[in-house]
């Protein structure tokens, strides 16, 4: 069998081949899911139906996407440019170190202040978290993906640092952070819930990155340097000065995700602020194929299995780590599959009758 | 400083970095970038500690990380050698798949809260000064490193995978089937970075914690770069952040840094990293067929 460049494809054939990818998904995470001694069905039915089925479920898959909606569209904004930022985690995290340390130093703040501010000390410490890279890519060409790599690991051991060191609960001795102030915790937007206001400052954020990736001047030119960097120089795009600038907003999102994270649900430090959600924003960003209402589907969605792993853990004592073994096999499915939009199978018997037809060896 | 210890402690440190690296040469020769590395290693790591739990060998433990490995570099190459998948996301989710798996079968087999121990590996010359080692660090440095650099540069197979990943066109044409190389290099590079892992299991710890490659991963992909896919400069660098991360262990130790956060000198080699590859990383050659995929028209 062989791969051949398909000129057009039928409109059918995407949804069939995301179809294709969750039945992929599926058939695959069956096999770990019954060793974990689960039925793969009764599984599946927590990680995608149970959580929709209260409204106190559903507001808490609202508030597991969250962060995912801040990594994603920080993944998505660098990727639309060519600018490959593997560093949202370390990015996430310092965005959550900069706001506890504002927290520590003004701890009583009216929420009119302390929202905007958090989110700046985020976004800004994303940004210089993501500044070093940044820099040496447009500047001396290095590879970002590995620096953005390896100052992921950094960021969470200055983390570690920083709670088993100066900001060591004072009372409990744990290694997390003292509460932030009361004026500093998000509110919560519906009673019962623990859905805060973040999850609105993450949608308000979407729909700006939308509006500036699709409808200005700034989001065509990144996307002209991402799709075809030769050709946007040559047009008299500025290179450099585009990708710095989609490297720093991307890191900005991805810090300020980190705040809120804090103000928002956490409500002071702890070692475990991010688990891994810079890593699902790429996850995020991927899978919604660099779209911003796609990818607060994709996040609303992985949330939904985030959330349902939690409560299969409970009711199956199945571990919960299966929610990321399932999230990451849909990623490989989906973007396996999708290659197919683009590419058809042809089989080696009418190859060699092609070949015999044309003439040449 | 006790020269000793640090020397012994580097030779440690360096020695699963070094079957990594030299993995990913392999695979980024060959025109593949392996961002799969990170979780390659994790699974490595956790299918050693695990099968010798089972069976009570290190070499069946060590043999089943090998195939573990080999099975993540076939899972690459369905991916992006079959599939023509983008390499990043490709390398991060099978990752992200190895270290959930791994995460999730320790859980399910090993987490009862108590602490598995397993045999840990025998130093070779024990007591010995600058002698006293293990045998796959033995193993590393005369026999991995110089057959790769051999087989790279003076055979048939060596020529063939600098060839895949260089012109693929031009590889193909001289009749080199450039999908059986690539797999083959994504193979080999699998199972020699699951071998690094499960060093850190079999060898440093006795056990399995999470978490327990830390980046590393990530690291030999820097020294890759900063030895410009070379496999004798891949030895130094490995060796330079060996040393760097061993001496922050002895610094640790003495009273002059006893406030600095040991956090700060763990992130030390980090950083180190990143100086070396902003100083050197610059007029970068990369392999030709780097990140792309190939197909006939």
């Amino acid at each position: 069998m062989r791969m051949l460049l398909r000129g057009t494809a039928p409109r059918w054939l995407t949804p069939a081949l995301v179809a294709l990818a969750a039945v992929l998904t599926l058939a695959l995470t069956a096999g770990p899911i019954r060793l974990g001694g689960a039925s793969p069905g009764a599984a599946f039915t927590y990680y995608l139906v149970r959580p929709l089925t209260t409204s106190y479920t559903v507001l808490e898959v609202l508030l597991a996407s969250t962060p995912l909606i801040f990594t994603g569209l920080a993944a998505l904004v660098a990727f639309r440019s060519g600018y490959y930022n593997i560093g949202g985690e370390g990015q996430f995290i310092a965005g959550a170190i900069a706001v506890t340390a504002v927290t520590l130093a003004f701890p009583a703040l009216p929420l009119v202040v302390s929202l905007p501010l958090g989110l700046v000390a985020g976004a800004v410490a994303g940004a210089a978290w993501g500044l070093i890279p940044a820099v040496l890519r447009v500047r001396r060409g290095i590879d970002e993906v590995v620096t953005t790599l390896l100052l992921n690991p950094v960021a969470l051991l200055l983390l570690q640092g920083l709670l088993n060191g100066p900001w060591r609960n004072p009372t409990n001795q744990f290694p997390e952070s003292a509460p932030v102030g009361a004026g500093w915790e998000l509110p919560r937007i519906v009673g019962g819930s623990r859905l805060h206001l973040g999850y609105v400052v993450a949608l308000v954020l979407a729909v700006l990155a939308w509006v500036v990736l699709t409808q200005t001047r700034v989001g065509l030119t990144s996307r002209a340097v991402g799709l075809a960097p030769k050709g946007a120089a040559f047009s008299g795009i500025p290179i450099r000065r585009t990708l710095l600038g989609a490297a720093l907003a991307s890191a900005a999102l991805a810090g300020a995700g980190g705040a809120v994270q804090v103000l928002g649900l956490q409500h002071r430090l702890t070692a475990e602020v991010s688990t891994g959600f810079g890593y699902t924003g790429i996850v995020v960003a991927t899978l919604a194929a660099l779209s911003v209402p796609a990818a607060i589907a994709v996040a609303t969605l992985l949330a939904d299995i985030t959330v349902g792993a939690e409560s299969a853990a409970r009711a199956l004592q199945l571990p919960p780590q299966m929610g990321k073994v399932v999230t990451a096999t849909l990623l490989l499915c989906s973007v396996g599959v999708l290659v197919f939009r683009h590419y058809t199978l042809a089989l080696r018997g009418r190859r060699r009758g092609a070949r015999a037809a044309g003439g040449a060896s | 400083m006790n020269l000793i210890a640090l020397f012994a402690a580097t030779l440690v440190t360096v020695t699963p970095l070094l079957y990594a690296t030299i993995g990913e040469i392999l695979c980024e020769r060959a025109g593949v970038l392996n961002l799969g590395i990170e979780g390659t290693m994790y699974a490595g790591a956790f299918v050693g500690f695990a099968i010798t739990a089972a069976t009570g060998s290190i070499g069946v433990g060590l043999l089943a990380a090998v195939v573990a490995g080999a099975l993540a570099g076939l899972l690459m190459g369905l991916l992006t050698v079959s599939l023509g998948v983008n390499q990043h996301v490709a390398g991060i989710g099978t990752t992200l798949l190895l270290i959930g798996l791994s995460e999730f079968v320790n859980r399910l087999r090993f987490g009862g809260g108590t602490l598995t121990q397993v045999p840990k590996m025998d130093l070779l010359f024990p007591g010995v000064p600058f002698l006293e080692m293990y045998a796959l660090t033995l193993v590393a440095f005369a026999v991995v490193a110089p057959l790769t650099w051999w087989v790279l540069r003076s055979t048939g197979a060596g020529l063939r995978l600098r060839a895949v990943g260089e012109n693929p066109e031009a590889a193909d044409a001289a009749g080199i089937n450039v999908s059986r190389t690539r797999y083959a290099a994504l193979v080999v590079g699998g199972a020699l970075m699951a071998v690094g892992g499960a060093f850190l299991t079999l060898a440093v710890l006795g056990t399995f914690t999470l978490n327990i490659t830390n980046g590393r991963g990530w690291v030999a992909i820097a020294l890759v770069i900063f030895a410009r896919w070379r496999i004798g400069p891949a030895v130094l660098g490995g060796l330079l952040f060996a040393v760097i991360d061993a001496g922050q262990l002895q610094l640790a130790i003495m009273p002059a840094f006893a406030h600095v956060p040991r956090e700060l000198l763990i992130a030390l080699p980090y950083l180190v990293v990143i100086a070396a590859l902003a100083l050197a990383g610059e007029g970068l050659r990369y392999p030709g067929a780097y990140l792309k995929p190939y197909r006939r028209i």
